[in-house]
């Protein structure tokens, strides 16, 4: 795929998960990981958690959200790839929290899940607005970087330019890193194997 | 490497290794960073060979990749005992490293083992050096003063096809530990103690430079496994700076380079640590090595440690709610009370392995406890070494013998009980004294119970049959 779906507005009610650091391992258990393709993950996302009947995903007011609001420090732990794909497969494109694991953030911004960071009393007012209606609408407007409460309240997030204008603009690190074939063909010749050579000594 | 210019600002091992790797870097845009060597394993690397393919690209640099099975591979029985799911995935890798010319250590083949066991055994992982890998333990290597750190799967399929990442650099935090550790105190105890004053997310955005009296007294094992467990803490990676320990370790192994070359590496090496003077950024503690007691840890995640003689905290007394509500989650799953001692707690499994403890100190650690002694009734214990070449030294040492005589499991080398995708798991509701690195619901099996400890701690447990404390049973 060298091209990216772009990133849109999102305009959606949200899940409320009000759990602090929600590791890799139950966003999607090990035992799923066992493919070799995409395909499929959305029935396995948060698995263990969900064999509760009243675990927040198994309500049907959760159905059709596309925005999750979780407690801190989300998505620690293991570097799989396969939590974000397993988000974005049933259906999640944003992700709110005070603070992403950093390999959590890089991952889920290659896959056009947007990790929206903001302070603890945003969570709060979103997870109360949540309890007294499930269907409360929140927008997240990425060209602007606001979250926009219910009360029409914009909350300004941080997202570093560069991966604002990939998922704006759907542009493809990867080409943008063999772009760069030239420049990184002289840094080894530069370099020379003189330096700590690889593998093969 | 660079010479110190006169006046310049002191940097840390950090900036030095980052600054060395930088191809380019374009306004507004993260950093185009070199790539010394790739790790790739089973679990991570599909869907990316399956990009390069949809792409028609090749691999870059297949000398500076190195890829070895070792996440779902079974630890007794071999291959042929595989189901067909885990079966695609090896042929996936097989397949991806012949059509890519990828060096391939297979199963049970000399050279295999847990990806951060092979690096720094074959001499691949050397100072100096950026090494990524689809796994966020990759952290192990920094204990050779290489930056080192885990990335997704989409950055594997990037460093495959240009031996580069898109990189922001993190920012530098000092963890020094002073004094020494006291007898029956581990490099496990030492990084279980940073990571429950630092918590689960104490170090997000850094990179760990672990310094001081107490880490120098370390072996290159030992390093290892504190290294290895940064990511526990948050932090991308850990680093130490080389020393002679360092350059002894590395000296004649098979990847490492030889003679004229091996003394050039070490000349050059001489400047990676960091400058006197250097800031770190990201912050700095100091922790004092004499008061580390051997840990062990309560909760669902690595944060949630303690000395094994004092009691699982009651989140009755926690003020911040959120860690209240942690703590009490916590509990319920482990079946634990706020205010209990763990001591004297029974338990069903123990496990000595994973890419923290499988190396041959860590057998000899547990096996100087097992030794003579029985498992206690009703207790598993499985005892999984990181690789072929271990595995080949603790038979050549009789530390199997120990092992099977005290009524232990001795199997083939693999990632095993740390994540339960191979067929060895932790039974629902069972509690596991385990070597491994996470505690999180679940890990070790659906519905496992994990206390992480020092292999020694873990082996006093199997021979009491609950919770034990090694300075006593040893
Ligand atoms: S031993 Fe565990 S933590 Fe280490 S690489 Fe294997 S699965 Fe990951």
């Amino acid at each position: 795929m060298s091209e990216r779906e772009k990133f849109g507005e999102v305009l959606s009610h949200a899940v409320p998960l009000a759990v602090d650091n929600i590791d890799t391992d139950q966003i999607i258990p090990a035992r799923f990981l066992r493919v070799t393709h995409k395909d499929g993950l959305a029935e396995v996302v948060f698995s263990d958690w969900r064999k509760d009947p009243d675990f927040v995903l198994n309500r049907p007011t959760s159905a059709g959200a596309k925005i999750l609001v979780a407690g801190d420090n989300f998505g620690c732990g293991s570097s799989r790839e396969h939590a974000p794909w397993a988000l974005v497969a049933w259906g999640f494109r944003v992700v709110v929290s005070t603070r992403f694991a950093d390999i959590f953030r890089n991952n889920a911004l290659k896959n056009g899940l947007l990790p929206v960071q903001v302070e603890a009393k945003v969570v709060q007012k979103m997870l109360a607005a949540i309890a007294d209606d499930p269907t409360t609408v929140f927008e997240v407007d990425l060209q602007r970087q606001v979250l926009v409460m219910p009360t029409g309240e914009p909350v300004r997030f941080p997202i570093d330019a560069f991966s604002k204008k990939c998922l704006l603009e759907g542009v493809d690190e990867l080409g943008y890193l063999l772009g760069h074939e030239a420049a990184i063909a002289a840094f080894e010749a530069r370099r020379g194997e003189a330096q700590p050579a690889g593998a093969s000594g | 490497m660079s010479e110190a210019v006169a006046g310049a600002a002191p940097r840390t091992l950090l900036d030095k290794i980052w600054d060395a790797h930088v191809v380019v870097t374009e306004p507004g845009c993260p950093s185009v960073l070199y790539v010394d060597l790739h790790l790739v394993h089973e679990v991570t690397s599909p869907q990316a060979f399956s990009g390069l393919r949809a792409r028609g690209i090749g691999v870059r640099r297949p000398d500076r990749t190195l890829a070895t099975m070792d996440h779902i591979t079974p630890t007794r029985g071999g291959l042929a005992t595989l189901d067909a799911e885990s079966m695609k995935m090896v042929a996936a890798l097989e397949r991806g490293a012949a059509e890519f010319g990828i060096p391939l250590y297979r199963l049970g083949e000399r050279g295999n083992g847990i990806v951060h066991v092979m690096g720094p055994e074959l001499g691949a992982t050397r100072p100096g050096m950026t090494i990524v890998c689809g796994d966020s333990h990759t952290s192990t290597h920094g204990a050779f003063g290489a930056l080192a750190f885990g990335i997704g799967t989409s950055e594997v399929e990037h460093v495959l096809a240009t031996q580069c990442l898109l990189q922001r650099k993190p920012k530098a935090f000092e963890v020094r530990v002073d004094g020494r550790l006291a007898p029956g105190v581990s490099g496990k105890d030492l990084i279980l103690a940073v990571i429950a004053k630092l918590g689960i997310g104490g170090g997000t955005g850094s990179v760990f430079e672990f310094r001081g009296e107490a880490i120098s007294a370390l072996s290159m094992e030992a390093r290892m496994t504190v290294c290895n467990m940064s990511i526990e803490a948050g932090a991308r990676a850990g680093l130490i700076a080389p020393d002679a320990k360092t350059w002894e370790f590395l000296r004649g192994r098979p990847l490492a380079p030889k003679g004229e070359e091996f003394e050039a590496m070490v000349a050059a090496g001489s400047d990676l640590k960091s400058d006197e003077g250097a800031t770190f950024e990201g912050g700095s503690i100091v922790l004092d090595g004499w008061t580390i007691a051997p840990m062990i840890t309560w909760g669902t995640n690595p944060g949630m440690g303690m000395a094994i003689d004092a009691s699982v905290p009651d989140p009755a007394t926690m003020a911040d709610p959120g860690a209240k509500a942690m703590a009490e989650k916590a509990l319920k799953y482990m079946g634990f009370e706020g205010g209990q001692p763990l001591l004297g707690k029974a338990i069903d499994v123990v496990f000595i392995g994973s890419c923290t403890n499988s190396r041959l100190s860590d057998l000899q650690a547990a096996a100087d406890i097992v030794r003579g002694k029985k498992v206690a009734d009703g207790v598993r214990m499985l005892v999984v070494p990181g690789s072929v070449n271990i595995k080949r030294e603790a038979e050549a040492l009789g530390l199997d013998r120990i092992f099977m005589d005290a009524g232990a499991e001795w199997r083939d080398a693999g990632c095993s009980m740390c994540i339960a995708m191979n067929g060895d798991l932790v039974p629902p509701g069972q509690l596991a004294v385990s070597t491994s690195n996470r505690n999180f619901e679940g890990r070790q099996g659906p519905g496992s119970r994990t206390l992480l400890a020092s292999p020694a701690t873990a082996a006093a447990s199997a021979v009491r049959g609950a919770v034990a404390d090694p300075r006593e049973v040893a």
